[in-house]
């Protein structure tokens, strides 16, 4: 059984996982960190994405043995010091979600996507967010959190809307 | 998914020598092909051989060609100012492939040697005849894809990189199934010179393939009015639940025009 060791939210962890053994079920499974939640299984729907080095992937279809010695970033590793991350707390202050089964997934997307485009609008988050889906379709509120989240990120409003 | 056994490749040579000893062997690249695939047990390889360890990642401009390395993702293409400057429209298709997630796992190398009927690297390697190295030749995009999900590698080779000639003129415009974002019609035109090149995918039984009636008229003037009345043959083409043959023939002809113009922009 191959062993793995990665660190996953500043801590380093070590697990003996069969080679199969998918990024979401480590987490989830051998860890217990069950932010990372499974939805669709076949890398549609977005609720399993966590940050590898630094880049949003699915972890759904990804192996724990394929990130021998990453950096692994889930959901709970957002908050610092007992508060919140600012895209948390715009989640939570625009009501950015309904059920909160594709939240976790969407909250770490929407981090990738400030720190790969800073300050982004409306439009850009909406194509942005192709691979995240809300069974609950609430995707309005969720893209003003988004939205707002990236504001609280950068501190600069997106170029689009400053101009106007 | 059944098991198998995960060994990790330190170099070219060191895959090529695995996938010679060990018992069943399959390459791992992404996995956001492969690893899908083997959890509905259509593929049950005993063993993956890892190459994200091998070296094959990174984009290189070399005299008139670009060349991309087989594990460079998606994302990279897509952001690479390399080839934003060289080839916009190989840029912008790497920026269209499924989701942004899919994008910083999904290779180039991982996606040509799949050869998806619907992908859309193919086409890019068609117009723009590119040229596919291995550990052991170079194979040209032309004599590389061998019908649906075949190509001409061999059991023990493995793709390197690929090199992509800058064309003149080049656009790519697909026609996206709405919820896979896999082409159900994509159609890459590129001109270099006198020569243009379209290349379909999504559409064909057969993969990916070349519009030889378009090509011939696109040469004679390059302008999407030259391909009104240029019919392409539904007989060869894919229906499925997305789509029958005789509409992807339909969208072929709209998505051409469309490419044209785009190239001519």
């Amino acid at each position: 059984m191959p062993t793995v060791t990665l660190t996953v939210n500043g801590r380093s962890v070590t697990a003996d996982v069969d080679a199969r053994t998918l990024l979401v079920q480590m987490l989830r499974e051998n860890l217990h960190l069950t932010g990372t939640h499974i939805g669709c299984d076949t890398s549609q729907c977005g609720a399993c994405v966590v940050h590898v080095d630094g880049k949003a992937v699915k972890s759904c279809t990804t192996f724990a043995v394929q990130c021998q010695g990453a950096e692994v970033v889930t959901i709970e590793g957002l908050a610092q010091d007992g508060k919140l991350h600012p895209m948390q707390e715009a989640f939570r202050e625009h009501h950015g979600l309904q059920c909160g089964f594709c939240t976790p997934g969407m909250i770490m997307a929407a981090v990738d996507i400030v720190n790969r485009k800073g300050a982004v609008d409306e439009a850009t988050i909406r194509e942005e967010l192709e691979g995240n889906i809300c069974r609950c379709t609430g995707y309005h509120n969720i893209v003003k959190a988004v939205e707002a989240g990236a504001q609280a990120m950068t501190g600069k409003v997106p170029a689009r809307q400053a101009a106007e | 998914m059944y098991p198998f056994k995960y060994q990790k490749a330190a170099t070219v040579r060191g895959a090529v020598s695995l996938l010679g000893k060990a018992e069943d062997p399959k390459l791992l690249a992404g996995g956001h092909t492969l690893i899908p695939t083997m959890k509905q047990r259509l593929a049950s390889p005993k063993t993956l051989i890892d190459l994200s360890g091998a070296g094959l990642s990174g984009i290189e401009q070399k005299g008139r060609n670009i060349v991309i390395g087989a594990m460079t993702t998606h994302a990279e293409v897509a952001a690479s100012p390399v080839v934003q400057q060289a080839i916009p429209a190989l840029a912008r298709l790497a920026a269209h492939i499924g989701d942004p997630h899919v994008r910083h796992r999904g290779t180039i190398g991982g996606s040509v040697a799949n050869n998806d009927p619907a992908a859309d690297y193919p086409a890019a390697l068609m117009a723009l005849g590119a040229t596919v190295h291995t550990s052991k030749r170079k194979i040209p995009a032309e004599e590389f894809f061998a019908g649906m999900f075949a190509t001409a590698l061999d059991e023990d080779e493995v793709i390197t990189k690929i090199a992509f000639p800058v064309p003149g003129k080049a656009a790519y415009v697909k026609f996206p199934n709405p919820a896979s974002r896999y082409a159900i019609v994509g159609v890459f035109v590129a001109k270099k010179g006198s020569q243009v090149k379209v290349a379909v995918t999504g559409a064909g039984s057969g993969g990916v393939f070349r519009h030889t009636a378009m090509e011939e008229a696109l040469a004679k003037r390059f302008n999407p009015k030259s391909l009104e009345g240029v019919a392409t043959p539904a007989a060869d083409l894919n229906g499925d639940i997305h789509a029958s043959a005789d509409y992807r023939a339909h969208l072929v002809g709209v998505i051409a025009k469309r490419a044209v113009a785009a190239a001519m922009a």
